[in-house]
């Protein structure tokens, strides 16, 4: 029975063990396609402890839009490009002090945050059992997406739905002199106005 | 020994659902062997062929003849090939195309992981089948694999944006995401089923039924939009460098696939294990024999399509996910989000 007790952790370690370390494997990769790979990896055990914490609703919408589509394009994009990997290792001392001064600055940010936080004593209870456990997931976050945060959530979608307008907008262009295949057209050709009959006299063509 | 057996420890629960598992998947298996030989009969008998006949009577032990001669080949690697993703790739495939069955449930009770997001799952494991398609075209160092990695792949992610949203459709009228919630909402008889309701709301549902059987047949890459595979311009497709088990594992994993969209459509819209007449002779049938023979029938409509309907041009193709079932499906899930509201009053 203790070997049961500590499953739970065991489980928990591996998944953040992967995360942690496919994160890692993002950055120094070699190949950018194994990057994303890790990248994908990452999200996958991500979604894992998600599932682990109860949120199961969250991991697989994780899963659908990361995995199944962000990934994807980043993978298509990856694949697309031509990477020369000697040029890219040349400006490694060029950028080392910037990077470098970033990666400490963080890390000092993470280690002061670290160290200062502490849940308030009251609220522990409250984050521990946030939703009321006869209900499912996804009702809870309705409950709180199309009531309290209805407002906010809307006004997400009316930026993404800007975003997507804009991107249609800038990347879409009617050339001139280039000819579009119209389908109502096609569909609605018939004999009559596609085809004429002509009768050809030997010798004449069709002049 | 009954300790092993005992689903209340710890260690009886894991013996017991491991052997579920293997079952599952060894049943899977031998139906799958099955399906794939009346695919090839139904094409077959369309053309007016005999088809496979020589293996076994009828030729019914094709499939296990084709499996010992996949796997007694040589494996040949390509030179060039990224060797541990090369490999990866059909594993990938295989994998996801099994896991995705153990959200769903073939009879009462009979389900392996009865999720509250099953459906949300199934789209999500689904999509991570393009991974096996990209990986495999991109490692194979190769053109003709690489350019059909990328139409299956932009042609996949297109088509699970219709499939998610006549997901939507049904989730809004059973009012869960649970599998076996949305089929025990079709019980009793056939004018419960989600396509053939005896309500207006099947002029929607049942058009919807359609839209996911072609965005089914884009999904898995079969005719009329097998483009990935377009013989006559790639070769065939992702896989054309692979051979031996490797292509075995891809050939499994894309008819499980297929197998799966079949069940989708009998659990989504034709009522899952539910007879159609829930009275006397009809019910003595097994509820899992009643999904099986959905599944059949669903299964059927795919290798007749296959035989009958010529192949899609690609821009075509795309236009049909993005300008024709994108805007179809988007008007389907309002006026289906209206009816529960108005008609039902509130779901």
């Amino acid at each position: 029975m203790e070997f049961v007790s500590i499953l739970p952790a065991l489980a928990f370690y591996l998944f953040a063990g992967t995360a942690c370390l496919s994160a890692l494997m993002v950055v120094i990769a070699r190949n950018p396609v194994r990057s994303v790979l890790f990248l994908i990896a990452t999200f996958f055990s991500v979604a894992a402890l998600f599932v682990m914490l109860g949120a199961e609703f969250l991991a697989m919408l994780l899963v659908v839009v990361y995995v199944g589509a962000v990934a994807v394009l980043f993978l298509f994009v990856v694949m697309m490009l031509d990477v020369d990997f000697v040029e890219l290792r040349q400006g490694f001392a060029e950028y080392l002090p910037l990077g470098g001064l970033l990666a400490f600055v963080l890390t000092v940010e993470l280690i002061v945050l670290g160290a200062t936080f502490r849940l308030p004593e009251t609220g522990i209870g409250a984050v521990q059992s946030p939703i009321d456990p006869g209900i499912s997931n996804i009702e809870a976050f309705g409950l709180v997406l199309y009531t309290d945060y209805a407002f906010f959530f809307e006004a997400a979608g009316l930026i993404l739905l800007v975003a997507m307008v804009g991107a249609i907008l800038l990347t879409l262009s009617h050339k001139k002199g280039v000819k579009r295949q119209n389908i109502s057209d096609q569909v609605a050709r018939t004999p009559k106005d596609g085809m004429k009959l002509v009768d050809v006299k030997p010798g004449e063509g069709l002049g | 020994m009954e300790f092993l057996f005992d689903t209340a420890t710890p260690l009886g629960w894991f013996i017991v659902k491991t052997l579920v598992i293997l079952g599952f998947v060894v049943v899977l298996l031998i139906s799958l062997a099955f399906l794939l030989l009346a695919d090839r009969k139904i094409w077959a008998a369309v053309q007016m062929r005999r088809g496979p006949n020589v293996v076994g009577a009828f030729g019914l032990l094709q499939s296990f003849a084709d499996f010992l001669k996949f796997v007694l080949k040589e494996a040949v690697i390509p030179a060039g090939v990224d060797k541990p993703i090369y490999a990866l790739a059909p594993v990938l495939t295989l994998v996801t195309a099994f896991i995705v069955w153990a959200a769903i449930p073939v009879a009462p009770g009979w389900v392996i992981a009865d999720l509250n997001v099953g459906i949300l799952y199934v789209l999500a494991i689904s999509s991570l089948g393009v991974y096996g398609v990209i990986l495999g075209g991109w490692a194979s160092n190769s053109k003709y694999a690489f350019l059909g990695a990328l139409r299956s792949a932009a042609q996949m992610v297109s088509y699970e944006i219709p499939i998610g949203l006549v997901f939507v459709t049904v989730i809004l009228l059973s009012g869960s995401l649970n599998l076996t919630v949305i089929v025990e909402a079709q019980a009793g008889g056939f004018w419960h089923w989600n396509a053939l309701a005896l309500s207006p709301i099947t002029l929607v549902m049942f058009p919807m039924m359609v839209i996911f059987f072609i965005a089914a047949l884009a999904e898995t890459n079969r005719p009329p939009f097998d483009l990935p595979e377009a013989e006559a311009e790639l070769v065939a497709g992702y896989q054309v460098e692979y051979s031996s088990t490797f292509y075995l594992l891809f050939m499994i994993g894309e008819y499980l696939n297929i197998v799966l969209m079949c069940a989708m459509i009998a659990i989504l819209f034709l009522g899952g294990w539910h007879a159609p007449f829930d009275f006397a002779p009809f019910t003595w049938i097994p509820p899992v024999l009643w999904l099986a023979i959905k599944i059949g029938f669903a299964f059927f409509m795919f290798a007749m399509v296959k035989a009958l309907v010529p192949r899609y041009r690609y821009d075509q193709l795309m236009r049909l996910g993005w300008k024709v079932f994108l805007p179809l499906c988007l008007g389907a899930v309002v006026l289906v989000a209206a009816w529960v509201t108005f008609a039902q009053g509130g779901g």
